[in-house]
């Protein structure tokens, strides 16, 4: 599950560039701050605010890359680039895939900061 | 060395973004500043001086575009390097920032080493560019600097009305031979600070020298209500200066330096020539070429001062012109009426 939730070569990248202990601390910011991004997007859908969502999902898309969350990244970038359905339901739906694959990536992350 | 200890502005909204930017220049031995909207990195620009801007294009309140267009036409900031980091997809938008005075684009999550690479190519640009403003400081007037500055260094010209002034010192080359080296650069030196004096004095601009020669720009690139009576007036205070610096007890018993120069007014060509590493700013147009021929005819007529018809009913009837009638000048299909000025008069 882990593997597949996070590019283990990227976050060793990332490791490696910034320093071990800098990436615990920012896996915490990325965990404290994805809910917001997660709960903005919901927000933005039911505002009907194309912008704002856009802007949500372009944030949680370029985090997810730096930690290598690549499916979750893919998800985000999918949101950014087609933007806002014109059926909610769908959006909704498609919410809901992001939020599961936002859980994976966080226990892995997890998983990945205790190991 | 320049890459070392830059000052360095981070821009992004987001924080995880911002802080994995700040620990990576740090860890490249750069002082870093955080700001999450471009509202308050203007706030900060505008408040502390930055070697660097790394910007982010996704943003509230006021977002990449804003921050470069702002920063564009604001002479303190518009020199500030800013390295575009973003992951918005499509290349219109990386066209927008470069066009909007972006030096670089990278694509997030950013690469340290590319990073790096870019940073430092960066701010050695930014040094070249800050040693260049220095030398036009130093180099150019303080007027061709601030049209510089203000213009943003573009090449091409516009039409002015202008007076050209050529002069040089009589028989340099034969009395530089007399002297040593260094007194031939003090002389020079003395030479060329009167001869400032005098043609700043009176709103001049002198654009070019070579060797013992100088020309000058009456009415560009500041227009001037008198250019005409502002370059008769330079060149009387000209030949002055030349007098009573023959007269310094230090010239006793050394050769008396005379001056010829000559004046020519008309429509001129403005502006800077060259090509965008080198550039001078400079006029063209007929008076400049009547204005070099005078300048060479002061040998012949022996006349200290020169000037062509347009330049001397520009001053009507403020100054005692002596009328040398038509001459025909080097590379002047027309013979020119040329007029001497008479020297030691007051010129209102």
């Amino acid at each position: 599950m882990t593997s597949s939730a996070i590019d283990l070569a990227r976050y060793a990248e990332l490791q490696d560039t910034a320093g071990a202990d800098f990436v615990l601390e920012l896996v915490d910011t990325f965990l404290q701050e994805a809910p917001g991004m997660l709960a903005e997007l919901r927000a933005a859908r039911a505002a009907a605010d194309a912008d704002r969502f856009r802007r949500a999902a372009h944030s949680l898309k370029s985090n997810s890359h730096t930690f290598g969350a690549l499916a979750l990244g893919a998800l985000a970038r999918d949101l950014e680039l087609t933007g806002m359905n014109a059926d909610a339901a769908q959006d909704a739906a498609r919410l809901d895939v992001l939020e599961a694959e936002y859980a994976r990536a966080a226990a892995a992350l997890m998983a990945l900061r205790h190991g | 060395m320049a890459e070392r200890g830059a000052r360095l502005l981070v821009v992004d909204d987001n924080k995880v973004n911002r802080l994995l930017l700040a620990r990576t220049l740090e860890l490249q031995g750069h002082g870093v500043a955080l700001a999450e909207n471009g509202r308050v990195a203007l706030e900060m620009l505008r408040r502390e001086p930055f070697d660097l801007l790394l910007l982010d294009i996704e943003m509230p309140e006021v977002n990449g575009l804003q921050v470069l267009e702002e920063m564009k036409a604001d002479r303190q900031l518009r020199d500030i390097p800013v390295i575009v980091t973003s992951v918005v997809e499509g290349l219109d938008s990386i066209v927008r920032c470069i066009e909007l005075g972006a030096e670089d684009y990278l694509h997030k999550p950013v690469n340290p080493v590319l990073l790096k690479a870019r940073i430092n190519a960066s701010l050695e640009k930014k040094r070249l560019r800050d040693q260049q403003k220095e030398l036009v400081r130093r180099f150019a007037t303080r007027e061709v600097a601030q049209d510089l500055d203000a213009s943003g260094f573009a090449l091409g010209g516009h039409r002015v009305q202008a007076t050209a002034m050529f002069s040089d010192i009589r028989g340099f080359t034969a009395m530089a031979e007399q002297l040593p080296p260094e007194e031939t650069i003090e002389l020079l030196n003395t030479y060329y600070t009167l001869m400032f004096d005098a043609i700043c004095g009176q709103g001049g601009v002198v654009n070019q020298m070579a060797g013992d020669g100088l020309m000058a720009i009456f009415g560009a690139p500041l227009p001037l209500a008198d250019p005409c009576g502002c370059a008769v007036k330079a060149a009387l205070d000209m030949i002055e200066m030349i007098e009573l610096y023959n007269r310094e007890p230090e010239r006793a018993g050394k050769p008396a330096i005379a001056i010829g120069i000559g004046i020519a007014s008309g429509d001129l060509i403005a502006g800077y020539t060259g090509t965008q590493q080198r550039a001078t700013y400079t006029c063209v147009g007929d008076a400049v070429n009547v204005a070099a021929r005078l300048e060479a005819q002061t040998k012949v007529v022996g006349h200290a001062v020169l000037v062509d018809g347009a330049t001397r009913s520009g001053l009507a009837q403020r100054c005692r012109f002596e009328p040398l009638g038509a001459l025909s000048l080097k590379g002047k299909g027309q013979a020119v009426e040329v007029f001497a000025v008479q020297l030691g008069q007051k010129v209102v």
